[in-house]
């Protein structure tokens, strides 16, 4: 299974998915139309992950902005990760956000209250 | 047509501290042309880190409202929009205006109605609600957008309906951001 690699636009995340070692991030910026375009291929990549994941799985999620159509893309993403711990494997997330960042905190928090995942807020460096 | 005054527009606008103003057909292009010019300007104002995300934010969920509306109701392509963002004293205001369907006025107010009787607690639980449920469209909608514009400001959402004719209102929605 082939790593995603894809570079970071003003309107669209850098994302990486290394499949070997479990470590998958979004970050930058996600406010495109079409959201759904976007993340058909980070979705597609989860469902062949899932069949044969890394022993823990953490995805760091250092986002600047996103847009509504972007959220519920990313409750998808989240939802796969569910279902990959439901089956027996560790998945943790880690949610970034700017320190005076309230939005994106509460962002993270509305993911935490839907999913059933440990989402660790982290105050992200800059 | 020839007695426009551009001098009473520019007046207007400088007294009214428009930081940004369009008028006509939204594309993809200068969708994006808009939100490059307002982050630019917001870090030339030197907007608080917090307040400028706010602002970006808004700007960008409103004009995708109004972009996929456009492409969505039936409306004619030339169909123009108003976008406005204000620099007053306490804060920014993000302005949009647009024609809709009369027919839809109804629900529309219905709607801002409903979330303006919220507070933040309400505002969340019903934002969580909507985003689990998945009432969307493969565009979003589904009226996330407006309760994440609500969230985001914080304060009430300031709206009005002009009946234009026959069958088209035009509906202007004004989210104020404060410092």
């Amino acid at each position: 299974m082939e790593d995603v690699r894809i570079e970071g636009t003003p309107k669209t995340p850098a994302i990486l998915l290394i499949g070997g070692t479990g470590n998958l991030e979004i970050s930058g910026r996600s406010i495109p139309e079409n959201s759904v375009e976007f993340y058909t291929k980070v979705l597609a990549w989860l469902d062949i992950y899932s069949a044969k994941p890394a022993s823990k799985t953490i995805m760091d999620v250092k986002l600047e902005y996103f847009n509504t159509s972007s959220s519920k893309c990313l409750l998808d993403v989240f939802k796969k990760l569910e279902t990959l711990q439901k089956k027996g494997f560790e998945v943790q997330i880690r949610w970034f956000y700017e320190e005076d960042d309230e939005d994106m905190l509460e962002a993270g928090e509305d993911y935490d209250s839907i999913i059933d995942l440990k989402f660790d807020m982290c105050v992200m460096e800059i | 047509m020839g007695n426009i005054n551009v001098f009473d527009i520019y007046d207007r606008m400088e007294k009214e501290n428009i930081m940004l103003s369009f008028k006509g057909f939204l594309s993809e292009d200068l969708l994006d042309s808009i939100l490059k010019v307002i982050e630019e300007k917001l870090t030339y104002f030197q907007a608080e880190a917090k307040t400028k995300k706010k602002v970006y934010n808004v700007l960008a969920e409103c004009l995708q409202n109004l972009y996929h509306h456009s492409k969505t109701e039936g409306m004619q392509e030339e169909q123009s929009i108003i976008v406005m963002v204000v620099n007053h004293k306490g804060g920014y205001s993000v302005i949009t205006g647009n024609m809709i369907s009369t027919d839809h006025v109804e629900i529309l107010q219905q709607r801002i109605r409903q979330i303006n009787a919220m507070d933040s607690e309400e505002l969340t639980t019903m934002y969580r609600k909507v985003l689990n449920n998945g009432t969307y469209s493969s565009k979003g909608g589904g009226g996330l957008g407006i309760i994440d514009i609500a969230r985001r400001s914080g304060e009430k959402l300031d709206y009005g309906f002009v009946p234009v004719d026959e069958f088209n209102s035009f509906f202007s929605l004004n989210v104020k951001i404060l410092n």
